[in-house]
């Protein structure tokens, strides 16, 4: 194991041991309300424990989704597949391929990187990781459990027309600031050389 | 359990019978990395289920209503989308909570609001984004998510 895998790990430690601390600091404050308002014990009590039983049944399963995925579509093979396309068939590559159920979005940034620096479109590569962010399969899966079909397909067919037309936006005004800068560059030299 | 609980279930059951049948060194992979998972997110997911029962049970509805419910307006769809924006919560965790919020009185908008942003911003690993992306892709991704999160919010709550 190299040293920056020991570092991610010991990271990756420290934040669980945060997470731990702050449930037993939020389970002492939610005993300290109870033992001040006991008539409110049955109602958070039954509510805790309704949704505790919904997401037990739902985590492991979307989690075993999610590991799938990740052994069995490596990240090259994104990678390889958004680094060519272009054109409707590219944007549509770029959702699919962010839809797919692997990991946290601060993993997507490097791969972004590395497909920009490849030649890939500005405007897959938004939608890619917008994709990544918000219409994750496993997502889609849970927010359809916790707030019911319509608000679940609603909610995706807008964020789809509205990603699309964020990735193109934001292609425009990145090429739009770099024709700028090139002018200038051009401009100056040409004072520099008269 | 519901419909959807029994498909998801299914769905993970038989992947993970083809992945079993097709190469088992990689199924036992992919469990290992789902144990993993669960077991990081399992910490955050007990907060999450204890905020969620003490917001039920302390923060009575017509205050959520107040500042989050339908007659808020635009006010409210502002206020939770920069609330959104702002934590750092696993998107899968964000729909119970979502949930919660919804039975409390917040409007349908305000919640699409707060699952966009949160999902689609992150403040937290914003300085990461920057790194690898550069600033100005960085802040005009952010920004402009910022800005179709609260479009796509009012739409959704035009519709439903």
């Amino acid at each position: 194991m190299n040293e920056e895998a020991i570092e991610k790990k010991s990271k990756a430690k420290r934040k669980m041991m945060q997470d731990w601390i702050t449930f037993v600091i939020v389970l002492i404050i939610a005993a300290v309300l109870l033992l001040i308002f006991p008539e409110k014990t049955n109602i958070v009590t039954t509510t805790s424990w309704q949704y505790f039983i919904e997401m037990v049944w739902i985590l492991p399963a979307v989690m075993i989704i999610i590991g799938l995925f990740a052994v069995f579509i490596p990240n090259e093979f994104i990678v390889k597949y958004m680094g060519k396309s272009s054109g409707i068939k590219g944007i549509l590559l770029s959702f699919i391929l962010g839809a797919l159920p692997t990991g946290p979005l601060y993993i997507a940034f490097p791969m972004a990187a590395a497909l920009i620096q490849k030649g890939a479109r500005i405007s897959n590569i938004i939608v890619f990781l917008s994709a990544w962010a918000c219409i994750k399969l496993p997502q889609e899966l849970v927010e359809l459990q916790f707030l019911g079909f319509n608000f679940m397909i609603t909610r995706l067919v807008l964020t789809i027309i509205f990603v699309t037309f964020m990735g193109f936006l934001i292609e425009k005004m990145i090429d739009w600031g770099e024709t700028k800068k090139t002018k200038k560059e051009v401009k100056k030299r040409e004072s520099i050389e008269s | 359990m519901d419909i959807t609980t029994i498909i998801i279930n299914v769905i993970a059951v038989s992947g993970l019978i083809v992945a079993i049948i097709k190469n088992r060194k990689k199924a036992s992979q992919s469990l290992k990395i789902a144990g993993i998972s669960f077991v990081k997110i399992l910490p955050m997911m007990l907060i999450i289920v204890l905020v969620v029962g003490l917001f039920l049970g302390f923060v009575p509805p017509d205050k959520i209503a107040l500042f989050i419910g339908n007659q808020s307006g635009i006010g409210g769809i502002l206020l939770i989308g920069a609330v959104g924006a702002i934590l750092f919560i696993p998107a899968l965790l964000s729909f119970p909570l979502a949930a919660s919020l919804l039975e409390s009185g917040a409007s349908i908008a305000a919640v699409a609001a707060f699952i966009t942003t949160l999902t689609m911003i992150g403040i937290i690993t914003l300085p990461l984004e920057i790194k690898e992306l550069g600033k100005k892709m960085a802040l005009l991704r952010n920004g402009i998510s910022f800005v179709i999160a609260i479009i796509i919010a009012l739409i959704i709550g035009w519709i439903l």
